[in-house]
């Protein structure tokens, strides 16, 4: 093992410090150290988008970050977004709802590029939805229930605004 | 599928950073990491030592100076999306970047990333391409300026010495009221284009006053297609006329791989050049986007 770098970063609110090597990537640190599954691995390489978290709030691959690059920063993960109690972000709830998920590998991934989606983008169209997901790949969904998933969500936020 | 062990450094500022480099060992400049970590994480690539400029601040952000729009190399890809200065002056670089991967990618990709990887089909590069930009390489010797079409050398080769690092980006301003076009063919969203089209054209009294056409994907690395330049330069843009200059860039000289034939991308640079013309064109001319 290299020489290890102490590193501070807050994970769904909380404050870890932690020895990591530097080459061990974001996900690594987030599964193996942390214990934070949540986070999936499809490929390893920027492609699937499985392993997508939030990082300082904006959408990022986990997999093409080094864990001492977070070191003074926040991330989240898909087991931040839940309420304490367990209740569902609204998105879950309406992946739920709208079968937005089969086998569930992908769907952290989709989550967290929603999250970011329905903050950012609160008049976002169908089209730009999909755009914003083409950087997450699902195998099982044919993913017309996560878009239906994230247009509720996103008229439901609309209608509390107004 | 992870990286190699490495020794990793934060220099705060640019001469640190050089000064790494200069000293022999086998490192890599870590910016935004949307290329250079997927080889590490195949091991294609096997540094010694990583630096890391994510904490360079002098190395990101958008300026206006003078006639030109000046980049830090570390600048995010996002940030270029949003801005208005890309936006307002330009709008070339603002139609390509949402092809650059996918949200999720630009939020950490670089400009500087973008042109040191020189993937023959990416996006900046061809932008740069297509403006003339000016490059600023620096090392312990000291800064250089490249020029744009001296600096991308072939695939995944630039003009950049062991030691330089890639520090910014220069883009002239075309005239306030010039027409762009920016169009690309992928089978995926946010693939690399199979072939992309980018183009300028400035308008002079009824007539084509400047243009310059590129095409990226093509081969080796982005190129200009220096006989339609000059064919169209001074005439009124018919439809014979843009027909005549988007066969000239079918011509140009491309590669196969298992994506596409060299027929394949140059029937693709034909038709691109057409649609991005016509675009650029009509834009120049105050029409509305058809
Ligand atoms: S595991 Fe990170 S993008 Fe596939
Ligand atoms: S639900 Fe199986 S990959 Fe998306």
């Amino acid at each position: 093992m290299s020489e290890t770098r102490q590193i501070t970063v807050t994970v769904n609110g909380t404050a870890h410090t932690a020895e990591v090597e530097p080459r061990t990537t974001l996900a690594d640190f987030l599964r193996h150290q942390l214990e934070l599954t949540g986070t999936h691995l499809g490929c390893e390489h920027g492609v699937c988008g499985a392993c997508t978290i939030l990082f300082d709030g904006y959408s990022t691959r986990a997999c093409l970050m080094l864990a001492v690059q977070t070191d003074g920063h926040a991330i989240t993960t898909v087991e931040g977004l839940a309420g304490k109690d367990g209740t569902l972000a609204p998105i879950q709830a309406a992946f739920q709802k709208h079968h937005g998920l089969q086998c569930g590998f992908c769907t952290p991934g989709m989550l967290m590029t929603l999250t970011e989606l329905l903050r950012d983008q609160p008049n976002a169209t169908e089209e730009e939805v999909r755009d914003v997901l083409s950087g997450n790949l699902c195998r099982c969904t044919g993913y017309s229930g996560i878009v239906d998933a994230a247009m509720e969500v996103l008229a439901q936020q609309r209608g509390k605004g107004a | 599928m992870k990286p190699a062990a490495f020794a990793y450094h934060t220099p705060s500022n640019i001469a640190e950073a050089v000064k790494i480099l200069a000293s022999g060992v086998d490192a890599r400049v870590l910016s935004g990491g949307q290329s250079l970590m997927p080889m590490m994480n195949f091991r294609f690539v096997l540094p010694d030592a990583l630096i890391d400029v994510n904490g360079i601040a002098e190395m990101s952000g958008i300026a206006v100076k003078g006639d030109r729009i000046e980049i830090g190399a570390a600048t995010r890809q996002r940030e270029l999306e949003f801005s208005d200065v890309i936006r307002t002056h330009i709008p070339l670089m603002r139609e390509a970047i949402p092809n650059i991967g996918h949200r999720q990618t630009r939020n950490r990709g670089t400009i500087g990333g973008s042109h040191v990887h020189a993937d023959p089909a990416a996006e900046l590069p061809l932008c740069s391409v297509t403006l003339d930009a000016e490059l600023t390489a620096q090392s312990v010797r000291g800064t250089r300026i490249i020029a744009m079409k001296d600096f991308a050398l072939g695939y995944m080769m630039t003009a950049l010495q062991p030691d330089e690092m890639l520090t910014k980006i220069s883009l002239p301003i075309w005239p306030k009221g010039h027409g762009y076009g920016f169009t690309e063919f992928t089978r995926r969203r946010g693939d690399f284009a199979i072939v992309a089209s980018s183009i300028l054209v400035h308008m002079n009294g009824g007539k084509i006053g400047r243009v310059a056409i590129a095409l990226g994907g093509m081969g080796q690395g982005p190129t200009r297609v220096r006989q339609a330049e000059a064919l169209l330069t001074g005439k009124a843009p018919t439809n014979e006329l843009i027909r005549e200059a988007a066969t000239i860039a079918g011509k140009t000289e491309a590669t196969v791989d298992i994506h596409a034939t060299n027929e394949y991308r140059q029937h693709l640079a034909k038709l691109l050049t057409a649609k991005t013309l016509l675009k650029a064109i009509a834009r120049a001319e105050g029409k509305p986007d058809v």
